[in-house]
């Protein structure tokens, strides 16, 4: 390691005050306006279930999405367990939210309206709130993409869903989160309104585009069934406690603090499985128990008067 | 390359000469916030990539924002229930980026020790000249913003040269966290002679390494956070010993783990015995008291092995 580095590895383009890029103001949650919800409540509390198709022949550019093929082709075990979520799994799961009275909102690949008619019309009959989840779950979104393909593959994934729903597309979450540089101004130029990409917050924020403010919803990857069960492999029990704790926890520091968000990422083929599903129930019992907690879904969240345009 | 940088000697965990810290306390507590910035688009490091996924990895960069914007404040007020100044492992760029949290910290009289300028520059790679660039420049940034030299260095991102120390100690440095041989201080040999020493920092405890490495439940934490200081504790009334909780803002403070380190901090502050610290205190107590006296055993035992000066 005797050669120097190039003398640029040592300036620093953006060493000041704020963030280092121009997407969002830096902003500290204890130092905003406190938020009230309707009724009182503390904690607003959102569950969004994906719909995800995973590829049997996954290109895995620019790298392997988590969750998606990983066996040698044609890796069926893992192909026909995702599949499982939305034969089986998303049953059994609506069922335990309608039991609590929660109305979700879905992230679904737009592929999926060709791939299971049936279960949008399910979606389209419930009338529940739906976002694009991108084509399908071999899709990411990236720099690699000309900014054509991507407005293409934004385009054909919400156009898919609204055909299928009849109802507009308003938000948006990238399979695997990942980005190009240019998906939030895309996604602001075909109409999205709020997208959950970013886990950097625990409420909404304004976030910049070439075309106008996006809202970045709050959707931490942290308390994730895929995260803990499958990623880390904690219990299915410690993941009903990691729920709870994060429940009182944010009601706690909402009484102090002002309204706080609870959200809850769910993949059916996770929690469906049958072993599994009465923690989902058991964490969903216990929070509509508690005093204070608001199930809310984006777009109501959104028409609070803190979060208006 | 070498085997073996012969920082420190071989020094048997046995028959040590007897630290007691300030008070009769037989450990020494610190906890040590790691208060980063990790940036969005860093140049590339020959050795190290500091994004797993392309640029942009909003993942990644968004996760350890969101410590800033959420956690820090969250942490800060835990540790201020329990009376705990934080020792903060800083990247010295987040003077300039978020000078609200330097604000709260040394509002607190809370210690900052050196951490880099961003925690996605790396040292490897780096001329000696430009690491002791980088080393003062953080150094100095801190010195600025906050009134005090830092006195300890974390490398950033745990990225080191064979001459990380040498250079730290000869910009002024008195501890190093980086190096994990001991549950007591130890000397640190560097080039220039200093007076110069290892305070144990912990990558056992360190909440990255638990939760994201070794992927370890929240509660299994601050278990063993419990039973980290129950065999310290017991062990220091041999002679003191030294516990650290390295912490981050964006992995102990989510909503589903902050219960597990308050358990934790209830618990071990709710001892007697215990000396509620910083770094710099640790390191300031044992180079007055007990480095001498420490460098003479080892000198000593070296000798009585047949070993050879390193």
């Amino acid at each position: 390691m005797a050669t120097p580095l190039d003398p640029a590895y040592l300036r620093y383009r953006h060493r000041r005050q704020g963030m280092d890029h121009q997407r969002y103001a830096w902003s500290q949650l204890h130092q905003r306006e406190p938020v009230e919800w309707p009724g009182g409540a503390q904690v607003a509390f959102w569950v969004n279930v994906c719909v995800q198709f995973f590829p049997l022949n996954p290109r895995g550019a620019p790298f392997a999405v988590p969750g998606g093929m990983s066996m040698p082709y044609p890796d069926l075990r893992h192909f026909s367990l995702r599949d499982y979520g939305n034969r089986v799994g998303i049953f059994r799961m609506l069922d335990a939210l309608d039991r609590c009275r929660i109305k979700p909102s879905f992230a679904v690949n737009g592929v999926m309206a060709e791939r299971a008619p049936y279960l949008l019309s399910v979606l389209r009959e419930r009338g529940d709130e739906i976002a694009a989840h991108g084509w399908d779950m071999d899709s990411p979104h990236h720099g690699g993409l000309t900014p054509m393909e991507e407005t293409d593959l934004i385009r054909r994934s919400i156009d898919s869903l609204e055909e299928a729903t009849g109802r507009p597309v308003r938000g948006w979450l990238s399979p695997a989160r990942n980005e190009s540089p240019l998906t939030p101004d895309l996604l602001k130029e075909q109409g999205i309104v709020w997208f959950a990409d970013w886990v950097n917050d625990e409420m909404p924020y304004r976030f910049h585009t070439r075309a106008g403010d996006l809202w970045a919803m709050p959707l931490p990857n942290e308390i994730e069934d895929r995260f803990i069960l499958v990623q880390n492999l904690h219990s299915e029990d410690s993941w009903v406690d990691q729920v709870c704790d994060s429940c009182d926890f944010l009601l706690k520091e909402a009484a102090e603090s002002g309204g706080r968000m609870l959200c809850l990422n769910l993949h059916p083929w996770v929690l469906g499985q049958p072993h599994r599903i009465a923690r989902l129930e058991r964490a969903l019992d216990y929070i509509t128990a508690q005093a204070g907690v608001w199930p809310a879904t984006p777009g109501e969240i959104l028409r609070h008067p803190s979060f208006r345009a | 390359m070498q085997p073996d940088l012969k920082l420190y000697d071989y020094w048997p965990y046995r028959d040590r000469p007897k630290i007691v810290w300030p008070g009769g306390a037989r450990i020494a507590f610190w906890v040590a916030p790691n208060i980063e910035f990790y940036e969005l688009d860093p140049p590339a490091n020959p050795y190290r990539k500091p994004w797993p996924r392309p640029y942009p990895d909003v993942g990644g960069y968004s996760i350890r924002d969101y410590g800033n914007r959420v956690g820090h404040e969250r942490q800060m007020r835990l540790l201020d229930r329990f009376g705990i100044r934080g020792s903060v492992s800083l990247s010295a760029a987040l003077c300039e980026h978020h000078p609200e949290i330097i604000a709260a910290c040394a509002e607190r009289d809370w210690e900052f020790f050196s951490h880099g300028i961003y925690n996605t520059r790396y040292t490897y790679g780096l001329s000696e000249e430009q690491e002791r660039a980088m080393i003062l420049d953080a150094m100095d940034t801190i010195e600025k913003h906050t009134g005090r030299r830092p006195a300890g260095y974390l490398a950033p991102a745990l990225s080191h040269s064979e001459h990380t120390m040498d250079l730290f100690a000869e910009a002024g440095g008195v501890y190093t966290c980086d190096l994990f041989h001991d549950d007591q201080p130890t000397p640190v040999r560097v080039r220039g002679g200093q007076r110069f020493i290892s305070i144990p920092y912990s990558l056992e405890m360190n909440d990255t390494i638990a939760y994201v490495v070794n992927r370890i439940e929240p509660r299994r934490y601050g278990g063993m956070l419990r039973d980290n200081f129950d065999r310290l504790y017991a062990e220091g009334e041999t002679s003191g010993t030294v516990m650290c909780i390295p912490t981050h803002n964006y992995q102990v403070s989510c909503p589903h783990r902050l219960a597990a380190l308050e358990q934790a901090l209830a618990y071990i502050t709710g001892h007697d015995g215990i000396w509620v610290a910083t770094g710099r205190e640790i390191a300031e107590y044992f180079l007055a008291n007990y480095y001498d006296c420490v460098v003479a055993d080892i000198l000593r035992k070296r000798e009585a092995a047949g070993g050879d000066a390193a």
